[in-house]
């Protein structure tokens, strides 16, 4: 059987102004501009969204799971980054 | 009822009922779409022509004050007190006929829809309002489906053509006016029927000539469909759609 | 330790997802999985998918003739909803690396599987309504342990997937129950119905434990939560008082509620004609099937006619650009 499936598009939603837009899924479609039609047809049914985007799944470029302790991990110990990390007096005020 | 309101009565049949027609054969496509995204797409289209549908014939069992709801007069009339157009009750055919079929109609019907939203009846004005924003959406997914099958492949052109050229003879009836249309426009309901021509040929022109496709010529019909007056599918399709209510009279469902 | 982490064996990268699982921590897309975990998944993922999609026929037999206009729009609602689960689902599998297209291919050719229910034939328009009762609610029984499965993809499709069919089920309750309780001619439908749905609905969660060849595998892995025979039993518990408010009887003189369980005791299940069914010898197996293939053919031509469209307009594109510059 000859192969000809359209190619494949992510779909972000956003739920309603004000909130980002999230990843929900992904349709076929022939092009971006029909990508974006389908994409209303099957994810905003139920009035869940305001705004789409849609990018071709092959345009993504993520990070590689393997090196995630090399990309994440020495983030975890800056602690000093997070207010928690410093003290703070029992009476001063708004800080 | 009086003339005035007969006529009101009428107007709400035929688009109440070109809409029930269409949004049925529609839903024959459900499962059977050349990829599931458009049978989503096409589910669409027929559900907001079926809720369309159900707003007219509401209001138009209200005009006539005989207490006929929607289901009554969607499952207990015959063919002949059916006042769709002929185009929307002919058969689906392939998908470029289906979608020859759906970007006449939905043409006509965003134009009238655009007279509508100015009508002298609050309620027609309020239908009007709110259906544009579903048709307008109607008209480009048709639209853009001419487009990719006349400019697609040498088979999909031919296949276009082809429904292009088929089914070109039910859109006279779609700017036909009668005595009632006159009285409507008169009364500031809705505009003449002939009076949305232009812009439908425009829109066609425009659609029809991107998609590498020829208009054929005019045939000059009566109104036909909407004087009650059917091909022979109409009345397969009811037989369809109505045989439970016909069946068992008594049951509520 | 993590089962991404790099330098590590197949044994330990084994070991690690494991014990990445069992603490309920959830399985992306990109991370490493042993190559059984994600057979497993397509295999599951796919058959949901293609039942879902096959799901559509049955119902939309009665699309046409269904009674009311209010009750047109609901099915039309509720099928195209089928449409939307089973893409839903294809979307999720795509994650894991395989093609729509393959997946359509398994399915059309039959080697893929999908729930045996929809082989059955709707004949009245009751059975719309026991579809959506009995059917749908075995589904969400079913489905719902599933919006927690350890795969990410899958668990975030069943959510929205759940939280739709919600409607489905009720849309079911509804007819049943109007029809129940309508004219004697209606009542007799929608009993009928139950006759013949009823079985295949308790089948549904597949054979009894002890010969179930996926699940214990599943279960470690956090695909699956409970066991085939507890979630049928949570399925009788929750039927027989539904369809006692009805007036209707299930056709199971062994029902009866056993103080002692707590439970609902029920009779043996004839699992000779579910294997039939399974193994393609139910009524509509092959109609099932013929329906899919031909929808697929007939839209050959309109999917390459779309896919060089694009092709043509691409081109246009890049040579106005190419002029432009």
């Amino acid at each position: 059987m000859a192969k000809n499936d359209w190619p494949l598009f992510e779909v972000f939603i956003r739920s309603k102004q004000g909130l980002d837009h999230r990843h929900v899924g992904s349709v076929h479609a022939i092009d971006a501009e029909m990508a974006l039609t389908n994409a209303r047809d099957l994810y905003t049914r139920r009035g869940e969204g305001v705004s789409i985007w849609v990018v071709a799944s092959n345009d993504i470029v993520a990070s590689n799971p393997e090196e995630s302790g090399t990309f994440f991990d020495p983030a975890e110990d800056k602690a000093y980054r997070h207010p928690t990390f410093y003290e703070v007096p029992d009476d001063v005020e708004f800080l | 009822m009086s003339n005035s309101s007969e006529a009101l009565f009428n107007f709400c049949l035929r688009l109440g009922d070109s809409n029930l027609i269409l949004g049925h054969r529609l839903s024959e496509w459900c499962g059977h779409a050349p990829i599931l995204e458009e049978d989503m797409a096409l589910m669409n289209v027929a559900l907001d022509l079926l809720g369309q549908t159900r707003v007219l014939l509401t209001y138009a069992g209200e005009v006539e004050g005989k207490g006929r709801d929607e289901d009554k007069l969607a499952y207990h009339r015959d063919t002949f007190d059916f006042k769709n157009v002929q185009l929307v009750e002919q058969p689906n055919g392939d998908f470029a006929e289906t979608l020859a079929r759906q970007c006449f109609f939905d043409n006509y019907h965003y134009l009238l829809l655009e007279k509508l939203s100015v009508s002298s009846d609050q309620t027609l004005r309020d239908h009007a309002n709110k259906a544009l924003k579903e048709v307008r959406y109607h008209c480009q997914h048709s639209g853009e489906w001419i487009v990719r099958l006349g400019d697609g492949t040498e088979e999909s052109h031919r296949r276009m053509q082809d429904a292009i050229n088929e089914t070109w003879c039910f859109t006279g009836e779609l700017f036909t006016d009668t005595a009632e249309d006159r009285e409507l426009a008169e009364a500031g309901v809705v505009a003449l029927p002939s009076s949305l021509k232009d812009g439908w040929n425009k829109q066609l022109s425009a659609i029809l000539s991107e998609a590498t496709l020829e208009r054929p010529e005019d045939v000059p019909v009566p109104a036909m469909g909407k004087a009650g007056a059917h091909s022979e599918h109409l009345g397969y399709l009811l037989a369809e759609m109505q045989f439970l209510q016909r069946s068992y009279p008594d049951a509520t469902w | 330790m993590s089962m991404n982490a790099p330098g590590l064996t197949e044994d330990q990268r084994n070991q690690a997802f494991s014990e990445y699982v069992g603490d309920e921590s959830k399985v992306e897309p990109k991370d490493w999985m042993p190559e059984a975990y994600r057979k497993s998944l397509v295999r599951q993922i796919s058959q949901h998918a293609h039942s879902e999609i096959i799901g559509m026929y049955p119902e939309g037999n009665w699309l046409t003739r269904a009674p009311s206009l209010r009750r047109k729009v609901a099915l039309l609602a509720k099928v195209q909803d089928e449409a939307g689960h089973g893409m839903y689902l294809y979307s999720a599998v795509e994650t894991l690396g395989v093609s729509r297209d393959d997946l359509f291919d398994d399915l059309l050719s039959g080697k893929a599987k999908y729930s045996s229910i929809f082989n059955y034939p709707t004949l009245t328009w009751a059975d719309i309504g026991a579809v959506g009762w009995l059917v749908d609610s075995a589904a969400i029984i079913n489905q719902v342990p599933l919006c927690r499965c350890s795969y990410g993809p899958y668990a975030r499709a069943m959510v929205k997937i759940c939280k739709e069919e919600s409607f489905h089920q009720r849309q079911g309750f509804e007819i049943m129950n109007t029809m129940a309780k309508g004219t004697d001619a209606q009542h007799r439908m929608a009993q009928d119905a139950l006759n013949r749905w009823w079985w295949p609905s308790v089948m549904m969660f597949g054979p009894p434990d002890n010969e179930s060849k996926h699940s214990a595998q599943s279960m470690a892995w956090k695909i699956k939560r409970h066991s085939n025979d507890d979630l049928r039993q949570r399925y009788v518990d929750v039927m027989v008082p539904q369809a006692e408010f009805m007036g209707l009887t299930i056709p199971d003189p062994d029902i009866k509620w056993n103080e002692e369980r707590g439970h609902y005791d029920y009779g043996d299940i004839d699992w000779t004609e579910f294997k039939q069914v399974m193994a393609g010898h139910g009524q509509c197996n092959k109609q099932r099937i013929e329906t899919r293939q031909a929808a697929h053919e007939n839209g050959r031509w309109v999917r390459d006619a779309a896919l060089a469209y694009a092709e043509k307009k691409a081109a246009r594109k890049a040579a106005s650009k190419v002029a432009a510059e």
